[in-house]
């Protein structure tokens, strides 16, 4: 948490080390990158900046961000060229030079500034059938998972996503085939495979196996590199493939 | 927005393209492989006449890029494989320098044994 001051701004701060450069990408698909000059501060984050830079220097930018403490996924943006959760980013970690460029995430529409549109991303978790589906009802009994079966390990690995979209925005599978359902998609699509009380399951293995689903992915790991809750897609998504190719056998999809 | 370099400055992303590029370059090669093998369907002569020509230094050296190829690819894929089959993240990195390293001594064994 920063404690932000209104500080002038270029005026006065000669030395380099207690100013940060600060390329921010502004407009929407058309756009260019703008230069701010923003007052280093100690344990500062890369929102920080932003939201120095919206309330001090330029009312005008747009940017997204909720609960500042890596619970709501909303701040995710691209950290001089990498997705990153914006606000659990220090920027002694990424910009020890002091110079920071921040753009929207890749692979989305951009609405303004650092403002993506999520939709695509979030629709492909439904096309992914990325919502649990029991049998059971009130009146039944607990269903009892026991926590160190090798299915509830699994769910434990993959369940801690919050949604950025830092791993969608890594992924060159998606920029390349934009149909391709992506590494959240498919990882959440994992964690319900792996939920013993769900009745979805073939549903399910037959959403992901087309064209667009785990068999597309090309194991460059990117999002399991980039995702800030070190989860790896990669392995939920090579799990898919193994669960639809033995489904596909069995003549169950 | 795309991402740039900067976003695939990581190991996994450089195996990948190192297998991508060892097998363009192998499929480049196959019809320089059938060429010389066809020439075994004529005669032993024939044959041995192109096959004197791998005698050169120069073509020796090519050789033995074409075997660091194939043994990069190999290991590369059978990493894949062990990653699909054997999903343990842990391994991930560590199955890399193995990949890397097992294509080099093949490379390096090759290179021994035909100078």
């Amino acid at each position: 948490m920063s404690n932000e001051k209104p500080a002038a701004t270029g005026a006065g701060s000669g030395a380099s080390r207690a100013a940060l450069n600060v390329r921010v990408w502004r407009g929407a698909g058309e756009g260019s990158f703008q230069t701010y000059e923003v007052p280093r501060q100690e344990s500062q984050t890369v929102l920080d900046v932003v939201t120095h830079i919206q309330r001090v220097i330029d009312p005008s930018l747009s940017y997204r961000f909720a609960c500042r403490v890596g619970v709501c996924g909303s701040c995710a943006m691209n950290v001089n060229g990498k997705a990153r959760w914006t606000c659990r980013t220090h920027v002694e970690k990424v910009a020890a030079d002091g110079n920071l460029e921040i753009a929207p995430l890749s692979n989305l529409p951009v609405i303004k500034d650092l403002v993506t549109d999520m939709k695509e991303f979030f629709d492909k978790w439904a096309r992914a059938r990325g919502r649990f589906a029991g049998a059971r009802t009130r009146d039944d009994d607990f269903a009892r998972v026991m926590p160190d079966s090798p299915q509830r390990r699994n769910v434990d690995a993959g369940i801690e996503c919050i949604g950025c979209g830092a791993c969608y925005s890594a992924c060159d599978v998606v920029q390349s085939n934009p149909a391709y359902l992506g590494p959240a998609a498919l990882n959440r699509a994992w964690t319900l495979h792996n939920d013993v009380r769900d009745v979805m399951r073939v549903e399910r293995l037959a959403s992901v196996a087309g064209d667009a689903g785990c068999h597309a992915c090309h194991t460059h790991t990117s999002c399991s590199e980039r995702c800030p809750k070190q989860i790896s897609p990669t392995l939920g998504i090579a799990g898919l493939k193994r669960a639809a190719a033995v489904a596909a056998l069995s003549g169950e999809i | 927005m795309k991402n740039d370099f900067r976003a695939r400055i990581h190991p996994a992303w450089w195996a990948f393209a190192l297998h991508r590029a060892s097998g363009v370059l192998l499929a480049l090669f196959l019809p320089a492989h059938f060429w010389l093998l066809g020439h075994a369907l004529q005669s032993a002569a024939a044959l041995d006449d192109v096959l004197q020509w791998t005698a050169l230094p120069v073509v020796k050296f090519a050789e033995t890029g074409l075997v660091l190829l194939l043994a990069a690819h190999m290991t590369g894929g059978i990493r894949l494989l062990m990653i699909e089959f054997l999903p343990w993240r842990e391994w991930q990195k560590t199955l890399l320098a193995l990949a890397a390293g097992a294509s080099v001594a093949i490379g390096l064994a090759f290179a021994l044994n035909v100078f």
